[in-house]
């Protein structure tokens, strides 16, 4: 007899999750499918609403990084009033965008890997969920969960002085932003009383990288052969081929690190990239459209990122991807927990880029807003913490949005992230007739690795509990497990 | 020289001359009784109620009620409060008010009134109305979700010859206040700034830019409405 598990909620995700695991009859995973049961239609409500009110609007598709989806919105809508294609901003306009998103990565990284993650490093995959949590964290190793709780309050304070608020603010404006940086504001930041300054953050990213790399070394088999595969990777990268999470061209390379998409003007991202809806998910499936749907799914991410950029522009961080890189001679990575590596070097580079960017006596500056001949259409690009994101509006004759696409980073890891849940499947399920916390979790650990937000790629909100079925040859449910 | 009369309002004892309301009185002597379709210069009308007073145990509007000597307001109890709170919550359950993406949001006088009277979520069921929005004026987009038909604009906002911009359409339920076609299409860039600052909530916006103004830097983001008032 053959079985299928679903695994419903997940938590410490975001969103709404169930997977469900189909056994053959010898009792091993034949298949298995990440659903998204939550479906929020803001491309959908979004039309016929002012044009200017869709960086305020769309940003409460999520709670979590709503400033991707703020800037991600305002860089279409600068394409729209004529004020370029991301580059033709003032430079306050661009620099004070750049740091709201500098900050908006610290805070979000930081989350991401110390409140949600850090508990299965911790923990193990199997541990007691009553400690496995940030509270245990707190318990068990103070230091790390208090780094953990300051790195984010700083990043939130980078966010309000940008925005205006910690969350949702309404910083950036079509063509530009709608204050700039005071000097009391940027002492805050740059100089706050210890530990609330830029040089400590620095330094306690550099700790986060340590606990992860040692963690890492006392664990190889684990973090290098969890859910790993290969794949392609997708990200913006400078147009120099430097990272860089606000502007750039799009640029993928294939599991051997060769170049399928070569730095292509997102403006036309619909020419590369096209979007595959399967029935049992309300999430699509984006792949490259000239390597078609089997070939052209790829990743997204902190991982794809540093699988895709040429360097990173500042010194400690370019020195950690050298290392990132030297561990797979530098070949793509494809180890999904290697995410977190990935993502603990981008909150380095982070807090090199928000001290440095902090010096920077254009944030002063009083001309905040550019404007051009209008467009009828634009598209923004952003990557966002977990990846890619893409916005793209029309608009008609009376300045109403006529249509907009949003592909957000989730959408594009949906691929990844189900074959990560398939392997985690094969290794920690077979010959399972009932499910356990340990495999419950260790489920969500591939998610987690990807995506603590699986809401938005759906647009919804809410907390992401997860529910498990297994599933035999006959489709008869022979177990169910949620939380 | 105006005569000068003397009366209370709750605890306070006002000076006022003859001829004042007793929200302009209030306001004199630094009392605050909430208004909402009350605006300088045009003559009060008592349609939103807000400014809900009682004399001698009888509800009035405070705005169209004058002064006189000796009299005795109850304005700032509990039931006062209760009711102007009551008549926000219905502004808000019988429109579309989504304050978070609202560009008014911060600078909206309806939204000020309910932080102030602290409402959290009203004590009538929303009524989601099917409201659209005009936006084929080059210069303003005319939102009825948000839209609390006080008049203000129709009052205030004219051609130099005296013609309306803005009238009442419909009756009951579905009154609306409508934007003149053809002046709307002609709509001098002043007239649209003055429509949208007339506006006590975000149902007259001027178009193509919002949100110009930060977080912090809002009307309301410091202080509760009314507060320039009280002493
Ligand atoms: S008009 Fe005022 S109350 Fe209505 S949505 Fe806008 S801010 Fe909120």
């Amino acid at each position: 007899m053959s079985k299928k598990i679903t695994i419903e909620p997940v938590t410490r995700v975001e969103g709404h999750g169930k997977v469900t695991i189909q056994l053959d009859a010898a009792g091993r995973v034949s298949d298995s499918r990440l659903h998204i049961v939550e479906f929020r239609g803001f491309e959908r409500f979004i039309q016929g609403r002012p044009y200017w009110e869709a960086p305020v609007l769309v940003q409460r598709l999520c709670g979590i990084c709503p400033v991707s989806h703020h800037l991600a919105a305002a860089k279409a809508l600068d394409v729209i009033v004529g004020a370029g294609t991301g580059n033709g901003l003032t430079a306050v306009g661009e620099k004070m965008r750049r740091l709201m998103h500098y900050g908006q990565f610290f805070q979000s990284h930081v989350l991401h890997f110390f409140h949600l993650s850090s508990p299965d490093f911790l923990f193990g995959f199997d541990g007691d969920p009553v400690t496995r949590n940030i509270i245990g964290v707190i318990q068990h190793n103070k230091e790390l969960a208090v780094q953990g709780v300051m790195m984010r309050k700083y990043g939130q304070e980078v966010i309000k002085h940008t925005a205006g608020k910690k969350i949702h603010g309404t910083g950036a404006i079509p063509g530009g932003i709608n204050k700039n940086l005071s000097i009391a504001e940027r002492d805050e930041l740059l100089n706050g009383s210890d530990p609330m300054n830029a040089d400590k953050m620095v330094e306690w990213s550099m700790g986060a990288l340590d606990f992860f790399k040692n963690y890492h070394k006392t664990n190889v088999q684990l973090v290098d052969g969890f859910a790993s595969f290969p794949s392609n990777h997708l990200s913006m990268v400078r147009e120099d081929g430097a990272f860089d999470i606000y502007h750039g061209v799009l640029r993928a390379v294939d599991a051997n690190g060769k170049r399928i998409l070569d730095d292509m003007d997102y403006q036309n991202y619909d020419r590369y990239i096209e979007e595959e809806v399967r029935n049992w998910s309300y999430m699509k499936f984006p792949y490259l459209k000239h390597l078609g749907k089997e070939k052209g799914w790829y990743r997204v991410g902190p991982l794809a990122r540093l699988n895709v950029c040429s360097f990173m522009p500042t010194p400690l961080a370019q020195k950690e991807l050298e290392e990132f890189r030297a561990y797979t001679h530098g070949k793509p990575n494809g180890m999904s927990l290697h995410y977190h590596w990935a993502r603990l070097i981008e909150v380095l580079h982070m807090a090199e880029l928000i001290r440095d960017l902090l010096k920077d006596p254009d944030l002063q500056n009083e001309d905040l807003v550019v404007k051009g001949e209008k467009q009828q259409r634009g598209v923004g690009v952003i990557e966002a913490p977990r990846g890619t994101l893409f916005h793209h509006y029309e608009i008609n004759e009376n300045d109403q949005i006529s249509l907009a696409n949003l592909i957000v980073s989730t959408t594009n890891n949906n691929q990844p992230m189900n074959t990560a849940v398939n392997l985690t499947a094969k290794s920690f399920m077979n010959g399972q007739n009932e499910i356990t916390e340990g495999m419950m979790n260790a489920v969500e650990v591939a998610i987690r690795a990807y995506d603590p937000c699986l809401s938005c790629a759906t647009h919804a909100l809410g907390q992401m509990p997860l529910e498990l079925t297994l599933v035999n040859q006959n489709n008869e449910i022979i177990d169910r497990r949620t939380k | 020289m105006k005569e000068t009369i003397r009366f209370r309002i709750d605890e306070h004892q006002i000076t006022a001359e003859k001829g004042q309301t007793v929200v302009e009185a209030a306001k004199a002597n630094g009392v605050y009784i909430p208004t909402l379709c009350n605006f300088e210069g045009v003559k009060p009308k008592g349609c939103c109620r807000m400014c809900t007073i009682k004399v001698n145990n009888r509800f009035m509007t405070a705005c169209t009620t004058p002064a006189s000597a000796g009299m005795e307001v109850e304005s700032s109890t509990d039931e006062l409060n209760d009711i102007r709170k009551s008549i926000v919550e219905l502004l808000f359950v019988t429109g579309n008010h989504f304050c978070p993406s609202c560009e008014k949001s911060g600078n909206c006088e309806l939204q000020a009134l309910a932080y102030r009277f602290r409402m959290m979520v009203p004590r009538f069921p929303y009524q989601f109305p099917q409201k659209g929005i005009d936006a084929s004026s080059p210069r303003i987009i005319k939102d009825q979700n948000r839209c609390i038909l006080c008049k203000r604009c129709i009052k205030t906002i004219k051609t130099p010859d005296g013609r309306d911009y803005f009238a009442y359409r419909n009756r009951g339920t579905k009154l609306e206040v409508v934007l003149d076609e053809k002046l709307g299409n002609e709509m001098p860039d002043a007239v649209a700034r003055q429509a949208m600052e007339n506006c006590p909530v975000g149902s007259i916006i001027y178009k193509e830019q919002g949100f110009l103004k930060p977080i912090g830097k809002r009307k309301f983001d410091k202080k509760p409405i009314g507060s320039d008032i009280e002493v």
